[in-house]
């Protein structure tokens, strides 16, 4: 199994940290991973992506053009990088601030409302589990309790209190994900 | 097993001076490879293991602070990227003059000159040939994987003071950016200094009345001495290339073609091999570790064995010149490069062997 990802939004979002989160549950769980990040003018304000794999063997490139899972949280990034999702892929948006949505009809593509239902619920700092949820009900790639280890592993000890609050987050992003375009 | 972790390739060469016993770390910041520093401001591991950090005020202090240090025996350590490497050229050829054991890191960007922060391997004539003036090698590592970043800087130290010599881990933005698992090896603890004084007989700290001064320099005016000095340098050098080469070769057995790379470049490689063979295209992938000594005679045994050589390099071609000069001229090599930050894909790889050797 190897699963190429590329998370991609705007500085801030939490792009970086939820590809980190992923990539340390899947090292708890004994996975080869990289984490891959866009670096330098991009994450001191606009776009920010990360590419993350996760594999049972020992992973090649770590820089991609093409990938099984985009998770795109912006326009710039939709229109850069809907073209790059590997036929039969997935991709899995947030619809807020969009003007141009996926047209794409050889992907699976899903919806996912976080921005939004993060802001009614006050949750605006872990917004990024709400997409992280979504991903992992359609990848379940890694078991919760390894999350739960990659949240300790990720998080400075004085956030630790928040873990709960994430995890509750992950599960609200599985209930909030909607079909698109869903292939045979 | 050591402790697992999920860590910035920076970062590891940060956590392995600690492990390794490193006594001091002086540096300048610049991006991309300022987390060293940081990380290791973080972790004081002055309050540990009483190793200093310094930031000091310019590259060039850095590398006399490293000077400094070696000369009384104490393992030492300086990064920086391309630009901060060039300022440290004329130290780097101080210490290799008067034979001091220190490591090295570049964080290699694009240049010339500011160039940009993105990663490259335009370094490579710059590490292997000698940057600085003067007839001097350094030993020289090309980590592909975070792992190796970590495994690196122990494996430096260790030659470093096994040859009274400068190492250099060459590296780049890209590797020193991203996070991989990582398996760090357990602490070492720094040496006494009883220990440093029976290790390093030559260093300069402190004369007991049972011996004459230790001198470290790198003067010697009168041209025979000199030529001594240079004479030992060079019989160092042949017994490190007899030595020390380090290398892989991944999937070479059945292939007809060959791709030579280093670095990031051999990790995008090694995603091009699995590409070209399920076009059919046999495809294998030579990687030198150490760029300094260079595994000469062993890409020449591979090289000459395949139809063409395809040389991918993040530069406009120069690790390319010891691929041909291993290999001789009966084998048809081409480089392929991107410049200027730019990391080149899988796929151009795959699509430059067959235009430049496979249909060329």
């Amino acid at each position: 199994m190897t699963e190429e990802i590329i998370i991609a939004g705007f500085g801030g979002q939490g792009v970086l940290s939820m590809g980190k989160i992923l990539a340390y549950s899947g090292v708890m769980q004994n996975k080869e991973v990289s984490w891959m990040p866009s670096y330098g003018p991009e994450m001191r304000g606009g776009t920010a992506n990360v590419t993350v794999i996760i594999s049972d063997e020992r992973i090649s490139s770590p820089i991609l053009n093409s990938y099984d899972t985009a998770i795109i949280l912006n326009q710039q990034s939709m229109d850069k990088f809907e073209k790059t999702v590997k036929p039969g892929g997935l991709l899995i948006y947030d619809p807020n601030g969009l003007t141009r949505l996926p047209a794409r009809k050889d992907i699976n593509i899903y919806s996912i409302e976080a921005a939004d239902e993060a802001g009614k619920r006050g949750l605006a700092k872990i917004f990024n589990m709400i997409v992280l949820g979504g991903f992992l009900k359609l990848k379940p790639l890694v078991a919760p309790e390894f999350i739960h280890k990659g949240l300790e592993k990720s998080l400075p000890a004085r956030h630790h209190v928040l873990i709960p609050e994430n995890e509750k987050a992950i599960e609200l992003g599985k209930e909030l994900l909607k079909p698109v375009n869903v292939l045979n | 097993m050591g402790e697992l972790r999920l860590m910035k390739g920076n970062e590891a060469v940060a956590e392995a001076a600690i492990r390794a016993g490193c006594d001091g770390y002086f540096g300048y910041p610049i991006t991309p490879q300022s987390e060293v520093m940081e990380y290791l401001m973080a972790e004081k591991p002055f309050e540990r293991t009483g190793m200093v950090v310094l930031q000091a005020e310019s590259e060039v202090a850095a590398i006399n602070m490293l000077y400094g240090g070696a000369g009384t025996g104490k393992m030492v350590m300086t990064s920086s990227s391309s630009p901060g490497v060039s300022l440290m050229q004329e130290g780097i050829s101080y210490m290799a003059g008067a034979e001091l054991p220190a490591v090295i890191v570049n964080i290699v960007r694009g240049g010339p000159g500011l160039g940009t922060i993105q990663p490259s391997q335009a370094d490579y004539f710059q590490a292997v040939k000698g940057g600085g003036h003067g007839d001097y090698k350094m030993l020289v590592l090309a980590p592909a994987s975070v792992q190796e970043m970590c495994d690196h800087v122990k494996l430096g130290f260790e030659k470093a003071y096994q040859y009274r010599t400068p190492v250099m881990i060459l590296s780049d933005g890209a590797i020193g950016q991203m996070m991989e698992k990582v398996v760090l090896f357990d602490h070492v603890p720094r040496r006494t200094d009883e220990e440093i004084v029976a290790q390093c007989p030559w260093a300069s700290n402190g004369r007991p009345k049972t011996r004459n001064h230790n001198i470290i320099t790198s003067l010697d005016l009168d041209p025979a001495g000199q030529e001594r000095v240079n004479l030992k340098l060079q019989a160092k050098y042949k017994l490190m290339e007899k030595n020390e080469v380090l290398y892989e070769e991944i999937q070479c057995e059945d292939a007809d073609y060959l791709l030579v790379a280093f670095g990031l470049s051999a990790r995008i490689c090694q995603k091009a091999v699995d590409l070209a063979r399920a076009k059919g295209i046999k495809v294998g992938l030579f990687r030198p570790i150490t760029l300094f000594p260079f595994p000469a005679i062993e890409v020449s045994n591979v090289g000459n064995r395949v139809k063409g050589i395809l040389v991918v390099e993040m530069n406009a071609g120069q690790m390319i010149e010891d691929v041909k000069l291993s290999v001789g001229c009966k084998v048809k090599i081409e480089h392929f490069g991107r410049f200027g930050g730019i990391i080149p894909s899988p796929d151009e790889v795959v699509s430059a062997l067959e235009q430049k050797i496979i249909g060329g």
